[in-house]
């Protein structure tokens, strides 16, 4: 066992885990934030899409003992992101509207890409969306209604 | 009881409302099975067997594992009937003597710790005296194939089923053969196909010796999942309640198996006395469930010298693996699927459906209509290769008209005109144009590019006589808040159920979309509204939603309660007089044949469906002669699917289905290695990510159908359809080269692009 501090969704916390134990696994079963969910344990389809530090990570792939004074957002903080107490991060609403989600379990992680997209290209083109979301998998939609989810969540943030 | 009018204004229906369950998704505070935790629950995993098929000489439990600290659950264990019950009893719960399939359930392990599960997995040591097997179509069929399925109502050896549809006589094909001026043969292949839902398979079960079994997790069918634990231990119906707990894709993938991982933990709960949780990982569903059924199709044509199609013989066969599941249904539908939407003057269809050593193929969105419907179409272009003419000539020649007959010998009523959807296809694609220029820039290119389409159509709801034997029953109830809530077992699984059905509750009693609720299915509450599955949800299930709800509206008008022009909270007061007058307020309805549907389930004569969506699909290809891969630039989806519900929803679900098919085409490959899945991971099993799609362009025509809701026909399977064959189609314009097998890899094209110049134009 180790002791790990780290912040997730603006909380401290101090964990005693495995110093191996997957991120993924921490956030779900010790923090019991299941909103960031396993699709496949290895990297492919980025459902556990979590920021570390700003950065998109992959959480199956991170050993918990990497995070020792990190700051973490999921899906359960992208609200706040928009500032304290708010109901919706506008790439939320985005999705809702424009049917962005549909079976919805790889949206928490295709969220925090976009988030992530989107500091990085606030006004993006389509093709820097394309490749901005290709380590997020999503069976049902086709991507194309998250394409249109994304751009109106651009625009949106753009005319704030 | 008030009856739909095209004229009148819809308030909800044709709109897009918020997806019901949308917000908590956005959140993430929706809750999957692997999100829910029980006191006291343990963690389930399976031991599988390694070998394809074998009898079992013995297990030993290996050292170094704290056996003591596990239940485990053997075949002797099941109170009931050791078997998964589907159409036929032949699929074990358990492998107690003989495995038929690798990764086939033998035993189950139960522990507290997850994480020790797959080192005492590892350690269950089987041996196997090992049985001959079979792995593919041919090798099953094979004059000296053993024996690997047996039963006393099979057709043939290794036969599951088989269909014989015909129109004409028989001895008119042999003379039209005789004298026709062309004979075109061919012969088209598809692969298996992973649903790949992203949230894997799981349950949670408890047991309780008054109440009985209790199972909540992925289905999309929780009626069926009571149906086979009432087999496995050997209970009444009401001591197996089933729960759907929010299920991350399904797409078919969670149709029949979920009986089998719901029965498995269920088991494993039984014998330890707590609940006990059954989550596979990536590897173990690739692995373990179900697929796509690969498939054959054989053509021979007799065409006319000015391409009218004469008639025509089609065999279809289908790998069903291991054990029956679905497979006579999915054969069924290939079977009714394979003529297209043109007029055959005579016709055979043979469908037949095979045995082979692999894990038993299932149900995926297109129920075997997606296998016959790329052999046809390939075919149709290769009739008009032969005969001279373009593709779409050959087609415009021979589509169904209204007043023709299909080849089941059904009436065309829809006021469809295939004539006019094709010309608005090829418009839209800018077709001619494209055709012309890519002919003009090819040769001096090294990347070929083509445009190809599909035309086709897809039954909505259960075949022939499939929905009056379901006798599905919808209810609503009033809340005690006052409120309509829809109770049904038609699951939400993304397609979007929960918003559609209140859409259509809403129109029918004139509330606002928000105030109507939908119940989680749980059995032990909803009705058995029958299966999520063959595009029936919208159309059969919401006709039966829209008559409750009529029904509903007017019991409460004739109670005097609710004025005739009412308002939401009129509603709410109306209902909750109601109910302190009269008790608890529900309007049941069951389904009724629409009276002009008859079919003779022997012959295959008659209305195979209620109704069709019709389409056009439109792909374009580059072919990069370097690298041998083959990409979809573009693609166009052209569809008359009665009344759009939810056009946000619609188009989602024709954007999702052009992708995997897509995948299906050119992406998506099982390796196969003596039957077990070679390449269970998310890494070698590819399918499609944003960045290799093209863009897919959704186009509708809305003509209503007398058999939906306002008007509203099916649409989820449909998309599945069409993509593999215009694509190929495509690919074969850009290169000359015809591909009949999907999937169609770099490596494959590579193969086939080195071959001899006479196979290629």
């Amino acid at each position: 066992m180790s002791t790990i501090t780290l912040t997730v969704n603006g909380e401290p916390h101090r964990l005693e885990v495995p110093p191996m134990k997957r991120l993924l696994d921490v956030l779900r079963e010790d923090l019991q934030l299941t909103g960031t969910k396993e699709g496949c344990g290895e990297g492919e389809c980025g459902s556990c899409s979590v920021l570390l530090n700003g950065d998109l990570v992959n959480s199956c792939l991170v050993p918990v003992l990497q995070t020792e004074g990190a700051t973490i957002t999921t899906i359960e903080g992208v609200a706040d992101l928009a500032g304290p107490g708010e109901r919706l991060h506008p790439i939320q609403q985005c999705f809702l509207e424009h049917g962005g989600a549909q079976c919805g379990i790889c949206t928490p992680g295709m969220i925090l890409a976009t988030h992530h997209l989107l500091e990085k290209y606030p006004q993006p083109d389509l093709s820097q969306i394309q490749e901005g979301l290709a380590g997020n998998l999503c069976r049902c939609t086709g991507y194309t209604r998250i394409f249109a989810a994304v751009q109106a969540a651009a625009r949106m943030e753009g005319s704030k | 009881m008030p009856e739909f009018s095209p004229s009148e204004p819809l308030q909800t229906v044709g709109r897009s409302p918020l997806r019901k369950e949308g917000l908590a998704k956005v959140v993430g505070q929706a809750k999957y099975v692997d999100d829910l935790s029980l006191p006291g629950m343990w963690y389930g995993a399976t031991v599988r067997s390694s070998v394809a098929r074998g009898r079992i000489r013995s297990i030993e439990f290996g050292p170094d594992i704290p056996w003591h600290e596990f239940t485990i659950v053997t075949a002797a264990d099941i109170p009931g009937e050791n078997v998964i019950v589907h159409l036929a009893k032949d699929h074990p719960c358990l492998a107690a003597t003989h495995v038929n399939h690798p990764d086939e359930p033998i035993l189950l392990l139960a522990h507290p710790d997850r994480a020790i599960l797959p080192a005492a997995v590892a350690a269950v040591r089987v041996q196997y005296e090992e049985l001959p097997a079979v792995f593919t179509i041919d090798e099953s069929e094979a004059p000296d194939a053993p024996a690997i399925w047996q039963d006393p109502a099979a057709p043939a050896k290794n036969t599951f089923k088989q269909y014989l549809m015909q129109c004409g006589d028989e001895a008119s094909l042999d003379e039209i053969f005789a004298s026709a001026d062309f004979i075109v043969e061919g012969e088209y292949r598809t692969g298996a196909q992973e649903q790949l839902y992203i949230e894997n398979n799981g349950i949670i079960a408890e047991f309780d010796r008054e109440a009985g079994v209790k199972v909540q997790g992925a289905m999309q069918c929780p009626y069926y999942v009571v149906h086979a634990l009432q087999l496995v231990f050997n209970l009444p119906a009401e001591k197996c309640r089933v729960i759907q707990t929010e299920t991350g894709g399904a797409f078919g993938g969670k149709e029949d198996f979920p009986s089998v991982i719901a029965s498995h933990a269920a088991l494993l709960a039984m014998k330890a006395g707590r609940p006990v949780k059954i989550c596979y990982d990536r590897a173990e569903d690739l692995a373990g469930t179900t697929k796509r059924h690969p498939s054959r199709s054989r053509h021979r044509t007799a065409v006319s010298r000015d391409g009218r199609l004469l008639g025509g013989t089609i065999e279809v066969a289908l790998d069903g693996g291991a054990y029956l599941t679905l497979t006579s249904t999915v054969l069924s539908r290939a079977t009714i699927h394979a003529p297209g939407p043109y007029h055959w003057p005579a016709l055979r269809v043979v469908g037949k459906a095979m045995a082979t050593n692999l894990p038993p193929h299932g149900a995926f969105r297109g129920f075997g209509a997606p296998q016959s419907i790329f052999g046809t179409e390939r075919h149709m272009n290769k009739i008009a290769r032969t005969i001279g003419l373009t593709p779409e000539e050959l087609r415009r020649r021979n589509l169904l008209r209204v007043g023709d007959r299909t080849a089941t010998g059904q009436l065309i009523t829809d006021t469809v005109d295939m004539q006019q959807l094709l010309t608005r296809a090829l418009q839209e694609t800018n077709y001619h144009a494209k055709r012309e220029e890519f002919a003009r820039t090819n040769p001096g290119s090294t990347i070929k590019r083509g445009i190809g389409f599909a035309t086709f159509f897809h039954g909505s709801g259960f075949t022939g006589s499939g929905e009056r034997r379901l006798d599905s029953l919808v209810e609503i109830e009033i809340t005690p808040e006052g409120q309509p809530c829809i109770l049904v077992s038609s699951t939400e699984f993304g397609q979007g159920t929960n918003t559609i059905l209140c859409q259509v509750a809403a129109e029918a009693l004139q509330l606002p979309y928000a105030f109507v609720q939908i119940a989680q299915p749980d059995t032990a509450r909803v009705p058995n509204s029958g299966p999520t599955v063959a595009s029936r949800t919208a159309m059969i299930v919401g006709k039966l939603v829209e008559r409750a709800a009529y029904s509903l509206r007017d019991t409460l008008l004739h109670s005097g309660l609710l004025p005739g022009d009412y308002t939401e909270q009129d509603f709410r007061t109306a209902a909750l007089a109601y109910v302190a007058q009269h008790g608890p307020l529900k309007s049941s309805v069951r389904y009724q044949s629409p009276g002009d549907i008859f079919w003779d389930d022997q012959n295959y004569r008659g209305e195979a469906y209620p109704a069709y969506a019709w389409a056009v699909y439109v792909a374009e290809v580059a072919v990069d002669t370097t690298t041998y891969s083959a990409t979809c630039t573009h693609f166009y989806a052209l569809q008359e699917v009665g009344r759009v519900l939810h056009p946000v929803l619609a188009k989602g679900q024709i954007e999702g289905g052009v992708a995997q098919g897509i995948g299906y085409a050119l992406y998506e490959k099982c390796v196969w290695q003596r039957g077990h899945m070679a390449n269970n991971q998310m890494t070698n099993y590819i399918m499609p990510t944003s960045a290799d799609l093209p863009p897919i362009e959704v186009a509708f025509e809305e003509v209503p159908s007398i058999h939906g809701p306002f008007g509203a026909k099916g649409i989820g399977e449909l998309p599945m359809d069409g993509p593999a064959p215009a694509i190929l189609n495509a690919i074969e314009e850009a290169t000359g080269i015809e591909c009949d097998e999907i999937p169609l890899l770099p490596e494959d094209l590579f193969a086939r692009m080195a071959m001899p110049q006479e196979n290629a134009r």
